[in-house]
This record gives C-alpha cells, sequence and structure tokens, in this order.
C-alpha cells in the first residue's frame, strides 16, 4: 500500500505543484523516488514528530498541501497535540499517512501497534479520517487527498497487501468524501470492513460459500449519509470489523451514525450490529500479524451470519 | 512620528484597562514583553494593516499566547481593528480569548499551549525560502516555554535547512510559572547553547529601544543561519509594583493598584 501511495503521489505532484512531503526520518526505500523527483517539494526533518506537525502547518499556511509521513503511531499519537491544534483547529491543509496501521509491525511490539489511532482522530473536527482496505483504494485516496483542502488522516497497511478490487474485476476510478464501496452483494448479513480487513473479510465469504455482503469503509470520518442509510435498510445484521481497540474506533461510529438516524426518527429499520476488534488490550507478544489478529479476537466465526 | 518609546507606554496602558476589565491574569508577561512588540511594529515588520494578509508581509507568531493583551493592544493601536473591539476582550461571546486567536485581524496563529509557535514559524521560514522570497518570520518565545522539546526539535533543524530569515526572540524575564527559571530549569548559559546550536546568537536588554533597533536591523544580513535575540526583560516592567513578581503572572490588579499602574505609566 506505501508503495501504491508513493507511486500516486508522484503522478499527482507532477501537476499538482502545491503537494509537498514531509518524512520524519522513516520511509527508506519508499519515499526516494519523490524526493529525487521533487527536492524543491520534499524534506525530511528529522527524527521529530511535533516539529514535523508543526512545519507542515507553517507550509500549509503559505498555500501547499502538505503529507506528512511516519509510522504508526508517530505522525499521530506523538504529536497528537499539534495535528488537533495547529492543523485542525487552523483547518489547514495538511494529510497525514501512518504506515503500518494496526498490527502490520506486530513483532516490533505495542509501541509500533497502531491501534488506538482512530478513535482519538475521529474526535477533532475539521479531520477527514480513512483507512483505505486495498491498494486500489489507496491509489483513488490519495488522488481524492491531492485535491481536497483540509486536514486528513490516512490509515495505510504496509507492504504487499493484496488488490482485493482485482480480484472482482472491479475498478475504484473516483472516489468522493464518505464513500461507502461495494465489494460483495449478499443478502441479511453485511460485514462493514475498515481498511487492511479488507481481503479477510472478502476471503471469509468466498471460503466459506457465504451469502453476505461486503462493504469497505475508506472513509470512517466523514460518511455520505445517503448512501448509509440505503446499506443499513438492508440487513437485519451488520458486523463491523477493524484492527483497532472496539473502543471509540470504526465500530463505535457506525453505532453513533444508527443510532443518530434512529434519534432522527428516520423510517429505518435498525439492524443487529456484532463489532470485532480489539478488546481494550495490549499484546506484547511476537508474531506475525495474522497471529496477534487472532490472539486480539479480530477473527470472523460462522456463527455471526446464522440468523 | 511616534516613538517606539511612545508606543510602548500606549501599549501597557491599553494592556493595563484589558486585564483590569476582565480581571484577566498574565499582565507580567505582557509587560515584559511590550518594548519588544513596540519596537517591531514601529520600525521594523513590513505590515499594512489595511491588508493583513498581504503575500509580502513579515510574518509575526506569538508563542507566549497567554501574554495575548499586549499583543492585541499593538494591533488595535496599530489599526488592524477598532481598539475600542477590546473593551469585550475576555467577555462572553468575545472573538478576543484571553490566550491568542487567529480570529484576530493580524494574528498569524492561535496559540495557547506552549512550544506550538516555533515549528509553525519554521514551515513558514521553509516556505519563504523554498519561494524565494524576502520576507521574514519573527517568532516571540517566552523563557519557560524552552522546557517544551518541541521547541528544541525546531533549534535543531532550523540551522540545518539556513532557515536565515528565520528570527527567534525569546522574552527571557526569569520567571515562570512556578517561580524563578533558574530553580525551575535553569537554562544558563543561554546564548552558549544557541551559538553551539549553531544559530547567530545575540543578547541584549529587551527594554532598551536603541538596542532592540539595531539588533532586529542586524538581523538583516547575508548570513545562513537563523538569528535569535535573547532579550533580558523584567516581569511587569513598567509599573514598579509588578515588577520582578511571580504574582503578577496570576493576579489581576485592584481598584487601587490599577490607579496607582496608570499613574506611573501616564508619568
Amino acid at each position: 500500500m506505501r508503495t501504491a501511495f508513493i507511486k500516486e503521489l508522484i503522478e499527482e505532484a507532477k501537476e499538482n505543484k502545491s503537494i509537498f512531503l514531509i518524512v520524519a526520518d522513516l520511509g527508506f526505500s519508499v519515499v526516494e523516488p519523490f524526493a529525487e523527483q521533487f527536492p524543491d517539494r520534499f524534506l525530511n526533518v528529522g527524527i521529530a514528530e511535533q516539529n514535523m506537525a508543526g512545519i507542515a502547518s507553517g507550509l500549509a499556511m503559505e498555500g501547499y498541501n502538505v503529507y506528512i509521513y511516519s509510522i504508526g503511531n508517530f505522525p499521530t499519537l506523538r504529536c497528537m497535540e499539534q495535528i488537533r491544534y495547529d492543523i485542525c483547529y487552523h483547518n489547514l491543509n495538511v494529510k497525514i499517512i501512518a504506515v503500518g496501521g494496526g498490527y502490520a509491525y506486530a513483532s516490533l511490539g505495542a509501541s509500533h501497534h497502531a491501534t488506538e489511532e482512530i478513535g482519538m482522530l475521529r474526535t477533532i473536527p475539521n479531520i477527514t479520517v480513512c483507512s483505505p482496505g486495498d491498494p486500489e483504494e489507496m491509489r483513488a485516496i490519495t488522488r481524492f487527498t491531492s485535491n481536497y483542502k483540509g486536514p486528513c488522516y490516512i490509515r495505510i497497511g504496509k507492504a504487499g497487501e493484496p488488490e482485493v478490487y482485482k480480484k472482482y474485476n472491479k475498478e475504484v476510478n473516483k472516489i468522493e468524501s464518505g464513500d461507502i464501496l461495494n465489494v460483495i452483494s449478499g443478502n441479511d448479513v453485511a460485514i462493514f470492513s475498515c481498511g487492511a480487513m479488507l481481503d479477510y473479510s472478502a476471503n471469509y465469504i468466498l471460503n466459506n460459500k457465504l451469502s453476505a455482503s461486503l462493504y469497505s469503509f475508506p472513509f470512517i470520518k466523514p460518511l455520505n449519509n445517503e448512501q448509509f442509510v440505503d446499506i443499513i435498510r438492508k440487513y437485519k445484521r451488520i458486523i463491523t470489523i477493524e484492527e483497532h481497540q472496539l473502543n471509540g474506533g470504526f465500530g463505535s461510529s457506525i453505532l453513533e451514525h444508527i443510532n443518530d438516524l434512529k434519534e432522527k426518527t428516520l423510517p429505518i429499520s435498525y439492524p443487529e450490529i456484532k463489532r470485532i476488534g480489539i478488546n481494550n488490550s495490549f499484546y506484547s507478544v511476537a508474531g506475525t500479524q495474522d497471529y496477534l489478529r487472532k490472539l486480539a479476537g479480530i477473527e470472523l466465526k460462522l456463527k455471526y451470519f446464522e440468523l | 512620528m511616534q516613538t517606539s518609546s511612545d508606543f510602548a507606554r500606549e501599549i501597557r496602558k491599553v494592556t493595563l484597562n484589558m486585564v483590569f476589565k476582565a480581571k484577566a491574569s498574565h499582565i507580567g508577561g505582557a509587560f515584559s514583553m511590550a518594548d519588544i512588540l513596540s519596537v517591531l511594529y514601529n520600525d521594523i515588520l513590513k505590515i499594512d494593516p489595511l491588508q493583513p494578509h498581504n503575500e509580502t508581509r513579515d510574518r509575526f507568531l506569538l508563542s507566549k499566547g497567554h501574554a495575548c493583551t499586549s499583543l492585541y493592544a499593538t494591533l488595535g493601536l496599530k489599526g488592524f481593528f477598532d481598539l475600542k473591539e477590546l473593551d469585550t476582550y475576555a467577555a462572553d461571546g468575545s472573538k478576543f480569548l484571553s490566550h491568542t486567536s487567529h480570529y484576530i485581524s493580524g494574528v498569524e496563529i492561535s496559540v495557547g499551549s506552549l512550544g506550538h509557535a516555533l515549528p509553525v514559524a519554521c514551515g513558514l521560514a521553509i516556505a519563504s525560502q523554498k519561494k524565494q522570497k524576502t520576507w521574514k518570520t519573527y517568532c516571540l518565545l517566552s523563557d519557560g516555554e524552552l522546557n517544551e522539546g518541541s521547541n528544541w526539535e525546531s533549534i535543531l533543524l532550523a540551522p540545518q535547512l539556513k532557515l536565515k530569515n528565520l528570527i527567534l526572540i525569546i522574552d527571557y524575564n526569569k520567571i515562570q510559572s512556578f517561580g524563578f527559571v533558574k530553580d525551575i530549569i535553569n537554562l544558563e548559559p543561554l546564548s552558549k547553547k544557541f551559538e553551539a546550536f549553531n544559530w547567530e546568537t545575540y543578547e541584549i536588554d529587551g527594554h532598551n529601544h536603541k538596542e532592540l533597533l539595531n539588533t532586529f536591523k542586524a538581523c538583516d544580513n547575508q548570513n545562513q543561519k537563523p538569528k535569535v535575540i535573547i532579550c533580558n526583560t523584567i516581569k511587569g516592567k513598567g509599573v514598579s509594583f509588578m515588577e520582578n513578581k511571580l504574582l503578577w503572572h496570576y493576579k489581576s490588579p485592584s481598584q487601587e493598584e490599577y490607579n496607582q499602574a496608570l499613574g506611573e505609566l501616564n508619568f
């Protein structure tokens, strides 16, 4: 996904002269092609994320569309106050890219497990929170953010994620703010997948020959309300799945949306919601990303599909 | 033509009125930087109150946002907005918050949490450098604020990037929120620290207008280093009973204290 991002950003930066990329001394063997082609619009500020976010704010005030790039918690939690106050309060054109969402850097330990940042970031006004599900969505999100004015957070995987849309002969050409994407169509039960859980969810449906639907949510905030209402009307049960703490994460945001729609007395049926995510725990053991996902309980079960 | 000394006196008087009326805090730090502001806004900054967003303007970023009253007073006196608007300072519904707000004409950024403005100032200076502009970025920090690590991230990077049009000003009034700076985290030797970090370093009397003027002018040079001006100042400067007193980080003057302070400023 990170390669899909940088390739697409280079394409955008050829036309869009306002694009500026800052790294905090991470991105080795990924960001170099951008730095070589646009040396005047690339900066490595060293291992200093607060400074990176502040500098991005200053550059954005002068008309740049600034991407700041680092691993997991570093461009998010480490400089959360700069994101809230410098970037979002001033509503600046800064795009925060975190590589290695969830347990992508599993064996590197809790410091590198990016499992709370969606919950923290989505409470901040003005910011758009994105979590593309595969390289195809990543490219579309990069094109979207290239022209979008305002703060965005983009949580991306690492490397080698499968091209989910290609498997189904689908394309994601243009993406608009809040779009929800249908990947598999089925009956009664729908999986709402956040970010890198997309391939797992698609495989689960296919391998178990389930008649479930699968939707990808490249945007956690905002959501296209019209699309959302149309979708939830169709299902008796919705399963949300995310590589993030359950507290305040993607599934929580879905519950909030449905509750608020209900409160507005919109004529919608109220589907059952099953949330899958990390249950308020740290996991301090080595292992692959898949191993940690299972350990943390991020897995689908057949019983969730029985009505 | 108004001298910067006359201007400084007016800034302090307007500031006193605001703090008294709103029963607000932080007059000590507002007074310690009043002379720096008066020289900058009277003689140095290329700014136009009628075109506050003019692209060629110098950028001034206040980092010690809690001392916003003297910046608001400065901007009001310069005509960025009607001075009468300051009567609403800190009142219900007023846009004049008790920390600097970018919704006020002439204010570049909102601050309040310390250690935020210098990284943003670096971003502005990088933009100026990349676009080959001549405008300068000035950033005024408190001394206690140098406890914040984010400032040192910028202090490390600015010389590396040769940000020669970045001018950092330290309002070194020697008092922070719990007491004297030297007793909390001693910054000394401060000039030597900046020199060691490869900054073009000046240390001056931050109440001496001639020194301030000459130093700001000296910063306009071709040396590729960023500049820092350590201004030795006195907290509460201008009102005898407020000077060098921690209490005036917090306290608002009583009617009697207000009368005495105004008398001293009018003298």
